[in-house]
């Protein structure tokens, strides 16, 4: 038997997995990464498409810590298209439809540039644990000691396949689950809970009638997921559009008896953002017809994959409900939709920086945590995959916060509310949307990235000149003048205005933006069009964030208030058995998070107030 | 070892149906002081068993979640009441309309942040469902609706607390101080004086027909020539433009109610009855306040104003000032969302996030998957 030692060693190769990887790596950890089949590393298990509403936001955060996401994602672009063009700057979200293929291999490239980085075909089936931390893992071939372990093990964990009645155990279509792990996690006394997710149909492109749907091309200008990227690579293809019918509707109606997931046979609820056709057709009965998109699975469009349509129907009811979709009349399906259920470990066991409070050096990220979606994995697996180096090095963790990141809202929220369903990510979710703008994860996180080595040399030479460029522009924008009168000119209505003021001050008016503002003022087409519309954003919500900054500062007033983990809730008066068990159990770490749990009340929360401020006087109420 | 201390009847409440939340016992006695403290004693030398501190009940009921923020400052106006007005409506926030009212502003606010939620995040990946941004401003309408009339009963709240005012008014000798010394003998329910106000002016409290009044016995009206009494003068003309009710005195020799504020209501009283009775209008009262005369018909019309203003107002206000501040700030952002126009979604969002911050605030709960619980629930989403 050989011994293989490594700092990090994370086990699974998915989005949170190779993100974590990647994230260790670039630390400067020697790093393994895990997986069942190698062939699988950077694998799109569900839909064709990365980005989004809010996801959109967690790549651009993971590509400004210099993640792999963002990269591989426009490297295997075939259309790329912005969500909510006609709103707000805060709540657009870049999205592109990927070429699985070309994914992967992108994936597998920039996985090889680290040369500390080792992949490893192997299965993890046992944790090696001594005195309450993570000494090592053991495998099916070799055992490896190491200083940190993340698990990204997807919906590997006991994962169960249901197509109409018929249960297959297994991680995915074609692939094994596993076992051992999650006997041994439960053993060990993790909270361990139950989820699931489904996916759809798959076609064979050639058999649909596409001609005489609506096709849905990109955007003219792509707007990258990547700052990095500077062109288009792959060829540009439309998705169609389609609808359910009422005779779809019909055919599911008469087969429900024989879903998985109403007859019983799934117990574990799914995801409310992402309904089979089932939950669609039963919980909004009052609808005729669901939009479908065909997304194609890659630039030869052989394979299409219709979102909207995910099913756990039998086979022969999966038929009957795509043939009655028009341009689908005679749809070959060339792999059935299917419901997985899969193991997930409630998040309230975790820490802000993704490690267990029950073992330490175990950091777990993605579906494991209780969330749905590539992009929630991949932000996880780069916090995950960071801390893991910083803890095996010996350094203080990396905590993403509400204030300044989504990766910071989504991880608060699952470790502070732990999860019922699926979790994913919306704007509405981040209080400080405003603030948190896709168009600025990098003034955000990039700075702090570079602190923490996680940085390479190519994007630290690209923040720096972007760092220069925004701060003349900004120079530029509050030096320059121009006339009310100008600004009409410019096209830009204006009531009552008359003087002559600098372009910042004008750009907080609604209706007048900076580009139109070059029409008038020339020096202006010096700054960068994207920068421009970043700086034009920022002079949009410049009241509103003055008023937020407030609340930022009161929040983080509350999170200063640590609650030390030695107090005793157990004898600390006046908490109601229901707060004191939530407590007891989950340890909030700050006054901030305590506040967020749920069931917390309000005079709860005003009593640790008070205990948390007498803490740091004096050590009396402390139980030693 | 035992000895008979009384019978009596012995209340079990179980977790969590109890005042408290918590298991509570009842013990319904004889009465007496001596079978109280015979009780009290035998019950204090059991193990663990103390006496309760001041509110310390109200307080655990707050802390396991039986009663929010409001109904605790209830609770406590409840204890302060003076009037059985007051004590009405410290009732209703005590036993929740208020925190009801609150309820159905939040509801309606969340209402209107899942409608531009749902504008906001799911537009673009599901059918449109008919939400418009003029949706969310109807919604908004009715939330602002709601907090104005919990604002607006709040300022009658806080007249209960400090009093209908009835400024009595008129010129030097139209008998006002003699109304008012029938006042303070009539009243034997004189809750107390108010200090600390200038001696231009005396304020009293006093309960009249359930209802907590404050007279307020002003300055003698006349253009007067002594600097001193023109500004003792000045400032009761002051006060008595913020006053909810004038009682103007005349003598019949005298009718110089130009110095008389168009905004409040008055009741003309002619004083001195006794002396001249046969120069009446029909709108006056006579009274006169050395015989009693009349004086009943105008502490009925004073009790039926004081009547009317309060029940105006509807039944549930807010009682403090905290309470006035967070709906306040509510209402402003309510009315920043609703004057944007253009494309306004995200900062409208901002607007109704921030009033139902202020709104969670009054009662002790807001959350943001709340928001998204009401966008699922009316909402057909899927990506």
């Amino acid at each position: 038997m050989t011994k293989s030692k490594f700092d990090v060693i994370v086990v699974g190769g998915g989005h949170a997995g190779v993100e974590a990887a990647a994230a260790a790596a670039r630390i400067g950890a020697k790093t393994a990464l895990l997986s069942q089949k190698l062939a699988t590393i950077g694998v799109m298990s569900c839909n064709p498409a990365i980005g989004g509403l809010g996801k959109g936001h967690l790549v651009r955060e993971v590509d400004a810590m210099d993640g792999l996401i963002g990269r591989a994602a426009d490297a295997a672009a075939i259309q790329f298209r912005v969500l909510n063009k006609r709103k707000g700057p805060a709540v657009q979200g870049p999205r592109i439809q990927a070429d699985r293929k070309l994914y992967r291999e992108a994936i597998r490239r920039l996985l090889r540039e680290f040369p500390n980085l080792h992949l490893v075909e192997d299965e993890c089936h046992r944790l090696i644990i001594q005195s309450g931390k993570i000494g090592g893992i053991e495998t099916l071939l070799d055992t490896y000691t190491c200083g940190a372990v993340v698990l990204t093990t997807g919906t590997f964990l006991n994962g169960r396949i249901h197509v109409g009645a018929t249960k297959t155990k297994g991680g995915r279509i074609g692939d094994c689950a596993v076992h051992g792990l999650s006997d041994q996690m439960r053993e060990a006394g993790f909270a361990i809970g139950r989820l699931k997710t489904g996916t759809p149909p798959r076609l064979d492109g050639r058999s649909l009638g596409l001609a005489r749907l609506e096709p849905q091309w990109g955007d003219d200008e792509p707007q990258f997921l990547s700052a990095l990227t500077t062109t288009v690579t792959a060829p540009q293809i439309p998705c169609f559009i389609t609808r359910t019918t009422t005779e779809t509707h019909d055919r599911v109606r008469e087969s429900l008896h024989r879903s998985a997931l109403y007859s019983g046979g799934i117990t574990g609820p799914g995801p409310r953002y992402c309904p089979s056709i089932e939950d669609k057709i039963v919980r909004f009965s009052g609808r005729d017809s669901h939009q479908i998109f065909l997304e194609p699975e890659g630039a030869d469009a052989s394979l299409i994959y219709p979102n909207g349509i995910s099913t756990s129907l039998p086979h022969d009811a999966q038929e009957a409900l795509v043939h009655s979709i028009p341009g689908l009349e005679r749809a070959k399906i060339v792999q059935y939709g299917y419901a997985i259920e899969y193991d997930f470990i409630n998040p309230q066991e975790l820490q802000p920086s993704l490690m267990t409070r029950r073992l330490q050096g175990l950091f777990l990220a993605g579906q494991i945590n209780g969330t749905t979606g590539y992009e929630e994995a991949a932000a996880q697996g780069l916090a995950a995959g960071a801390n893991a180096a910083l803890y095996a090095g010996g350094r203080n963790p990396y905590i993403f916060d509400r204030t300044n990141s989504y990766l910071g809202v989504m991880i608060d929220d699952l470790i502070v509310k732990g999860v019922t369903e699926p979790y994913r990510m919306f704007t509405s979710r981040a209080e400080y949307r405003l603030t948190l703008r896709a168009d600025n994860a990098d003034e955000r996180l990039t700075a702090s990235g570079i602190y923490l080595g996680l940085i390479g040399s190519e994007r630290s030479r690209h923040f720096t000149k972007l760092q220069f460029a925004l701060a003349e522009s900004r120079r530029l924008l509050d030096e320059l003048r121009i006339s009310a009168e100008s600004v009409r000119e410019a096209g830009c209505e204006l009531e009552g205005q008359d003087q002559t003021r600098s372009p910042s001050h004008w750009a907080r008016f609604p209706s007048v933006t900076l580009q139109s503002l070059t029409r008038v003022c020339p020096e202006l087409k010096r700054i960068d069009p994207q920068h421009l519309a970043r700086l034009d954003a920022d002079a949009k919500y410049s009241v509103y964030i003055a008023r937020q900054t407030q609340d930022i500062e009161r929040q983080k007033a509350d999170e200063a208030l640590s609650l030390p983990s030695e107090i005793n809730y157990a004898t600390l008066p006046g908490l109601s058995n229901e707060v004191r068990a939530k407590l007891l159990r989950f340890r909030p770490a700050t006054v901030g998070q305590a506040g967020r749990m749920e069931g917390v009340t309000p005079a709860a929360l005003m009593l640790l107030a008070a205990h948390a401020r007498r803490a740091r006087r004096s050590p009396a109420i402390i139980d030693t | 070892m035992g000895i008979l201390i009384d019978k009596g009847l012995v209340l079990f409440f179980k977790s969590p149906r109890s005042f408290t939340g918590e298991n509570m016992v009842e013990f319904h006695i004889t009465g007496g002081r001596a079978i109280k403290g015979a009780l009290l004693k035998a019950l204090s030398e059991l193990p663990g068993m103390r006496q309760a501190e001041a509110g310390e009940f109200a307080r655990r009921a707050f802390e396991n979640g039986k009663m929010d923020l409001v109904q605790v400052e209830g609770l406590a106006a409840i204890v302060d009441a003076e009037t059985a007005a007051q004590a009405r409506h410290s009732a209703l926030m005590a036993f929740g309309k208020v925190s009801q009212q609150c309820e159905l502003a939040r509801t309606e606010l969340l209402e209107a942040a899942a409608l531009v939620e749902g504008l906001l995040d799911f537009s673009d990946i599901e059918d449109p469902d008919g939400t418009t941004i003029e949706s969310v401003r109807e919604v908004l309408k009715r939330a602002k609706a709601t907090l104005r009339s919990l604002l607006f009963n709040g300022h009658v709240t806080e007249r209960l607390r400090d009093g209908f005012t009835v400024a009595i008014v008129g010129a030097p000798n139209a008998g006002k101080s003699t109304l008012v010394n029938f006042i303070l003998q009539r009243e034997a329910v004189i809750v107390s004086e108010i200090p600390g106000t200038t001696r231009d002016f005396l304020e009293f409290f006093v309960e009249l027909g359930g209802y907590p009044v404050v007279f307020i016995d002003t300055a003698g009206f006349r253009a007067a020539l002594d600097p001193i009494e023109r500004i003792g003068i000045e400032r009761s003309r002051s006060r008595i433009r913020a006053v909810d009710l004038i009682v103007w005195l005349s003598d019949a020799s005298h009718d110089e109610n130009e110095f008389l504020p168009d905004c409040v209501p008055v009741i003309k009283v002619h004083s001195k009855s006794d002396l001249s009775a046969n120069l009446l209008s029909s709108d006056t009262i006579p009274i006169s306040a050395r015989t009693g005369q009349g004086t009943e018909a105008l502490f009925a019309e004073i009790v039926r104003r004081a009547a009317d203003f309060f029940i105006e107002a509807g039944d549930a206000g807010l009682g403090t000032e905290r309470q006035r501040a967070a709906v306040e700030l509510a209402l402003a952002a309510i009315d920043r969302g609703l004057a944007l126009t253009g494309r306004v979604e995200e900062f409208i969002a901002e607007d109704i996030r921030t009033a139902l911050l202020a709104v969670g605030r009054v009662t002790g709960r807001v959350d943001v998957e709340d928001v998204l619980d009401e966008v699922f629930s009316r909402l057909c989403v899927g990506k």
